[in-house]
């Protein structure tokens, strides 16, 4: 396994297969996203996309972003387009009508494509174990349509669907477990990754395209837009989600947990709620639910990391 | 000859996709449609077909995943009915824009509420504006010839468009026929390997399903609908090389005793074989009556629909489904529209029969030929008749 962040940069190839010129808003972080898959995941891959921002900002004909063969065909359904995918090169390969050769099959997806109207699809694919990696990119709220809240907005944030009011203070409920989800398939790899670890993500898209079966891979890629906050400010809150643990990195193998960074303390999580419009009408008492939710849920997933390993071995 | 087999319909069509050489299957469970997959799930099982069998977890993904194999070049079958084609819905619009000739069976069945698993036509006329091509079988035997068909028409460089087998749902599907079976080298000699015009490929990387920007959406679906105009000779050419296959021949447009008629009826789907019955019937008395009935659905052959009419001065029309709140049920509309522009235009009357599996009998046909030829007698036209519903 090549270790990126031994070797940081030099090793990443210089081609772009997702390329500059696309209609992306200024500091989106699904976009970075999308360009370091494809420099993990190199040409030998195949892209279904889910209707949402990354699929609309890449593909307004002509204007193609594209430097890998891409499909999209509807909002609900990438995983199972990718799935299609798989079973057609599988076939194909078999019966020496194309090229045999791995093909890196991928699927994209928003929160809103993943966690919500697309989770039905992606059960069904991971179920199925199909040789695919899903990528799902995170940016916790219907951001293509205007930043209405998906089941990945977090509690009290607030968006057009859950705007903070007078009565209810934004989203009443928190964030559904992705990763979880996708590990209760008992798939071969699971990860989370962020936009501010770029090499801890594509050493961990390596690892998922080098592991045959199903996949998912759930990057946390904040929305300036979506968020109000400064573009300038995207790779620092990005950092913050994990440095505070509201979004902690691991992986998950074969039954085992591994967090993917030692972090000696957590900083608090009001760090990183302060430079995000989206949570200006905070109070302290909703600053500590979220404190005292994110701390429950790190300790669980340090405990379940600690019991996995010790019972691996 | 080939030899025939008594056999039921959805296995023959399970074979006759088998040794069309299908190379991936994305499958949902639906009755009654569901013995189609499952035979062909023991054909991959039994390594008798070199394929990919997916077990899709809805319909919605089983077109889905239908139009990822078709991307990469394989060629693909998935069939369904009823809800399942209401399901698939969305995405049925997707793969003929992405020019992807998936082939799909659907036996016919009627669309809850109330539900019902029983036979009428009320999922594929809620379907008819899909942009796929459609024809009708009405036996065992067409389901058998027609899917090699489906493939051919599909999958030629001129069309490149998904195509519809329908037929009725238990009347066809469960029924156990004798099946007159192709050899696998007629197979193979009418239905050559499929070379797709567009495919994902890691080698020249291209991208299917981009946004339509208002520039260009019109010129798309413009192209679209043109080249479903167009496949109609495709389907006639493919009739033709089928005649020269195996020697049965299938028109477009079928007509049965029409030809001096006095009146006509037009339907869809195997009630046609009960209606065919009456006819003869009829005929035996010396009364002047025949059948006229589209088997391609869409595209709809207006032209060819009009020349077999010949000057038949009253038509009978059967739907099979409602379209509620409109002025004509679905075929009748379709007909009376593409007859408003001919010079001729005889008396319609419109029927609604079979509906949720209500049986309709020879009796009941021979009734509604005895109504038109007094339609014929008085000249004036019916309001539509709602065949045998109690008040």
């Amino acid at each position: 396994m090549e270790k990126f962040n031994v070797f940081a940069s030099k090793l990443i190839p210089e081609a772009e297969l997702f390329s500059p010129g696309h209609k992306a808003c200024q500091g989106c972080a699904p976009a970075l996203a999308l360009r370091y898959l494809l420099k993990a995941a190199g040409p030998n891959s195949m892209v279904a996309n889910a209707t949402g921002c990354m699929e609309i900002i890449s593909s307004a004909y002509p204007d193609m972003a594209w430097g890998v063969p891409w499909i999209h065909v509807a909002f609900e359904n990438a995983a199972a387009v990718a799935g299609g995918l798989e079973s057609g090169i599988k076939v194909l390969q078999r019966k020496g009508k194309i090229d045999k050769g791995h093909i890196n099959v991928i699927a994209i997806g928003g929160d809103g494509g993943t966690f919500d109207i697309g989770l039905q699809a992606l059960s069904g694919m991971l179920e199925r174990g199909q040789d695919v990696l899903y990528l799902c990119y995170d940016n916790e709220a219907y951001m293509n349509t205007g930043i209405q809240r998906s089941s990945g907005t977090p509690i009290f944030a607030s968006t057009t669907t859950s705007p903070a009011g007078k009565s209810v203070p934004g989203q009443r409920t928190f964030k559904k477990d992705l990763a979880g989800i996708a590990a209760a398939h008992n798939v071969s790899y699971v990860a989370t990754a962020s936009v501010a670890y770029p090499f801890d993500f594509m050493e961990k898209v390596k690892k998922a395209l080098a592991t045959r079966g199903s996949k998912l891979i759930h990057i946390f890629a904040p929305c300036p837009t979506g968020w109000k906050s400064q573009p300038k400010d995207i790779i620092k809150l990005a950092r913050l989600a994990v440095q505070t643990g509201i979004f902690p990195l691991y992986e998950y193998q074969g039954g085992v947990y591994n967090m993917s960074l030692d972090l000696p303390f957590l900083k608090p999580i009001k760090t990183y709620l302060k430079i995000q419009g989206r949570y200006r009408h905070l109070t302290d008492d909703m600053i500590n639910i979220i404190q005292e939710d994110l701390n429950l849920r790190y300790d669980w997933l340090k405990g379940l990391a600690a019991l996995s390993q010790q019972e691996a071995k | 000859m080939a030899k025939r087999k008594g056999i039921e319909s959805s296995i023959a069509l399970a074979d006759s996709v088998a040794m069309c050489r299908v190379d991936a299957i994305s499958a949902y469970p639906i009755t009654p449609q569901t013995h189609i997959v499952e035979h062909l799930s023991e054909w991959v099982n039994d390594g008798e077909l070199d394929a990919e069998f997916l077990p899709v977890e809805s319909e919605h993904s089983a077109m889905s995943a239908a139009c990822g194999m078709s991307a990469v070049g394989a060629r693909t079958f998935t069939a369904t009915s009823s809800q399942g084609l209401a399901l698939m819905h969305e995405i049925l619009f997707l793969t003929p824009s992405l020019r992807l000739p998936v082939v799909m069976a659907v036996a016919n069945r009627a669309l809850a509420g109330p539900i019902s698993i029983w036979n009428d036509h009320s999922d594929i006329m809620a379907e008819r504006d899909i942009g796929w091509v459609q024809i009708f079988a009405e036996n065992g035997q067409e389901c058998f010839d027609l899917t090699p068909l489906c493939f051919k028409v599909a999958e030629d460089k001129r069309v490149h468009l998904p195509m519809i087998l329908n037929f009725d749902g238990f009347i066809v599907s469960h029924m156990i026929e004798p099946i007159e079976y192709w050899t696998q080298e007629q197979f193979d000699h009418y239905l050559p390997p499929f070379e797709p015009q567009i495919r994902l490929d890691t080698r020249a990387p291209s991208v299917m399903g981009a946004v339509g920007v208002p520039e260009i959406y019109y010129e798309a679906k413009m192209a679209q609908h043109n080249a479903l105009l167009d496949s109609k000779a495709v389907v006639v050419e493919a009739l033709e090389s089928l005649e020269k296959e195996i020697g049965r021949k299938y028109n477009i447009v079928e007509s049965y005793r029409a030809d001096d008629a006095d009146v006509v009826m037009v339907l869809l789907g195997s009630l046609v074989e009960t209606c065919m019955t009456a006819v003869d019937n009829l005929r035996e008395k010396g009364l002047k009556v025949g059948i006229v009935r589209p088997r391609l659905w869409r595209p709809f052959p207006k032209e060819e629909f009009i020349a077999a009419l010949g000057n038949i001065p009253v038509l009978g029309i059967c739907d099979r489904s409602f379209t509620f709140g409109a002025a004509h049920h679905p075929v009748a509309s379709e007909i009376k529209s593409a007859l408003y522009d001919s010079e001729k235009r005889p008396i319609i009357c419109e029927y609604m029969i079979g509906i949720g599996g209500r049986d309709i009998r020879v009796q009941e046909f021979e009734q509604m030929f005895m109504q038109l030829l007094e339609v014929k007698t008085t000249g004036k036209a019916l309001p539509i008749q709602y065949v045998g519903v109690r008040s």
